[in-house]
């Protein structure tokens, strides 16, 4: 935490703007991501977080501004340049295929293969111990990697695809609202695999809009709202109230608890 | 299997449970007790026999190899309602090059082989395309082959028959390679029986130990995901559309060489043996799941019926009927194991 300006940013946007016709989805957004940090970006619903993942994860291209990977602009076609470039992203619900197993989900697009290339034929021993080993190193305890991984709870699905992120090299992590759907104690679970892709060096962006679990593992909070970005914060420097305050919209949300405690006073 | 670390809860998996998980369990089952059934009610004394056997064989290795790949395609989400009358078009296709254009059997063949890869390829591309039910796209498919079936038979040969294929060049030495018998114990069976057990371990192997096997059941089981961890999903499925196409060319092409000839009707209605065959087998009707065994032990079952039924002096018409049944209970009982092998692992 401490060195942080010492560091390049790995991936950094410079006045990024989106519109899709008429409708400017995204303006003027700037925001650095720093390897071993966890950026959080807050937002509400329609804020423009969507559309943000979308050109980071190289599925749309920005209409402007500056979009740049390791200093290098980053000129992206499809998810499969972005991966390339060592940029993954784990999507809230569409991370993982339920039916298989959780050693062929781990290395799904990614298959080990044995013997000539070509071919394609998978090493199944490998990849069931190496999904097991790298699971527990992220503190996955997985009694069995050949069962279905949709038999497993929401939070561990999301480790799973956390920690295959992390197995294949990524140095940037998109984390897509991953805790929306979770219980408390999942949303837990997935927010220690957060803390350790980033103890393993991996610059993690955290989209959120729970701003208690951002401040729980962020260091930087960057607030999108109306496709704007509008205030950003390091995590020495702001408290849980302000984060919350910030992102509701200070004003807006006094005086929806002043008429909330109106209804409620009888 | 090999040198897994002890862990103590490893042995909550019981090998019930373990059986349970595999899709192609029920079909087993069902395949025992039909099989039982069939052989206690048959009068001649040869169903369980080798007899029995080459004959069972001989109705279920065409059903079995569409079959197999009709499966695969079902696994990773698809339908092909064209196969059936591509068995027919393959078979009066390539008949029609040795008879009417005087080409040698195996060129022919080849031909035909190219044709009905095209035909897969057109099937598959259009279903990416234009984002239509795979269901829609082969129906369409299958009325313009139909159609053309009959139409372009009755152009070249002024019947709806397709004959004169022996006196191809070649005709023999393709026929001991496609259609011929092999003596085993005293019964005759078809060598068809060989090219469905050898497609059957292939597609098995293609399934569960390739990296093609796992797209298959990922671009089935959640396109989505599968896309955003990079898997191909649609050249996965254009590839399952064509060796599906391929698949029933081959069989159309071996029951030419049988028949030494063949009717522009030929094939119709088979679309639904393969399909029937694959859900007894326990692939999953929306894709993501089943097995390559799992069809052909359906194709035997199919086998059992058309077999059984007459030895045992039923009437062979009740031959649908039964399927009917089976493929309703079969698809029953294979829901509720994969409810329990679910239940059972958490």
């Amino acid at each position: 935490m401490n060195a942080k300006k010492s560091v390049d940013p790995v991936l950094e946007l410079t006045g990024v703007g989106k519109s899709f016709g008429n409708v400017v989805a995204l303006r003027d957004v700037s925001l650095a991501v720093y390897p071993g940090q966890v950026t959080c970006v807050l937002g509400d619903n329609g804020a423009g977080k969507s559309t943000l993942i979308k050109i980071l994860s190289g599925v749309h291209q920005q209409s402007e501004g500056e979009f740049t990977l390791a200093g290098q602009k980053a000129e992206f076609n499809s998810p499969r340049d972005a991966m390339a470039k060592g940029i993954a992203t784990v999507f809230q619900d569409l991370a993982t295929v339920p039916l298989m197993s959780v050693w062929r989900n781990f290395f799904l697009g990614n298959e080990p293969k044995k013997w000539w290339k070509p071919l394609g034929i998978l090493d199944t021993k490998f990849a069931k111990e190496t999904a097991k080993t790298e699971l527990m190193n992220m503190g996955i305890d997985l009694r069995d990697t050949n069962q279905a991984i949709g038999t497993l709870s929401g939070g561990e699905r999301q480790a799973v695809a956390i920690a295959r992120a992390v197995y294949f090299g990524a140095n940037v992590l998109i984390l897509d609202e991953p805790t929306s759907a979770l219980g408390v104690r999942q949303s837990g679970i997935v927010l220690k695999y957060i803390l350790a892709a980033r103890e393993r060096g991996v610059a993690v962006i955290f989209i959120t809009h729970n701003p208690h679990h951002a401040f729980l593992v962020g260091d930087h909070f960057y607030l999108l709202n109306r496709g704007r970005m509008t205030a950003s914060f390091v995590r020495e420097k702001v408290q849980l109230d302000e984060l919350i305050q910030a992102m509701a919209g200070g004003a807006e949300l006094d005086t929806l608890t002043h008429e909330i405690s109106v209804i409620r006073q009888d | 299997m090999t040198a897994v670390k002890t862990d103590e809860r490893i042995q909550r998996v019981s090998l019930f449970t373990k059986a349970l998980r595999r899709p192609e369990l029920g079909a087993l089952i069902g395949a025992l007790v039909i099989f039982t059934v069939f052989a206690i009610v048959d009068t001649t004394g040869q169903f369980a026999q080798l007899q029995g056997a080459a004959g069972w064989t001989k109705f279920a290795a065409p059903i079995g190899i569409v079959s197999i790949f009709v499966a695969l395609l079902m696994i990773a989400g698809e339908f092909d309602l064209s196969s059936g009358v591509m068995v027919g078009s393959a078979g009066l296709l390539m008949g029609n090059l040795i008879s009417e254009a005087g080409m040698g059997v195996w060129p022919a063949l080849l031909t035909t082989l190219v044709f009905a890869a095209f035909v897969g390829l057109a099937n598959g591309y259009l279903v990416i395309k234009t984002g239509l039910p795979s269901f829609i796209v082969t129906l369409a498919t299958f009325f313009v082959l139909k159609g053309v079936n009959l139409a372009v038979t009755k152009l070249l040969t002024g019947t709806v028959r397709v004959d004169g294929v022996d006196t191809g060049e070649g005709f023999d030495t393709a026929r001991s390679w496609f259609a011929t018998k092999i003596e085993f114990g005293g019964a005759s069976f078809q060598v068809s029986v060989l090219w469905w057990i050898g497609f059957t371990i292939f597609a098995t192997w293609l399934l569960t130990r390739t990296t093609f096997g796992n797209w298959i059941f990922a671009s089935g089981g959640d396109p989505n995901a599968a896309r955003n961890a990079g898997v191909p999903v649609a050249r996965t499925k254009i590839t399952l559309f064509v060796l599906t196409s391929v698949a029933a060319a081959l069989v159309g092409c071996m029951t030419l060489l049988e028949l030494r000839g063949m009717q522009a009707g030929q094939g119709i209605g088979q679309e639904f043996y393969y399909i029937i065959a694959a859900a007894v087998g326990g692939t999953l009707l929306n894709g993501g799941a089943g097995s390559a065994i799992g069809a052909s032990i359906g194709a035997i079952i199919m086998g059992f019926a058309a077999i059984g039924i007459p030895y045992a002096l039923w009437d062979q018409d009740w031959v649908s009927t039964f399927l009917g049944v089976i493929l309703f209970l079969a698809v029953l009982v294979n829901t509720w194991l994969s409810k329990q092998a679910k239940g059972a692992r958490k």
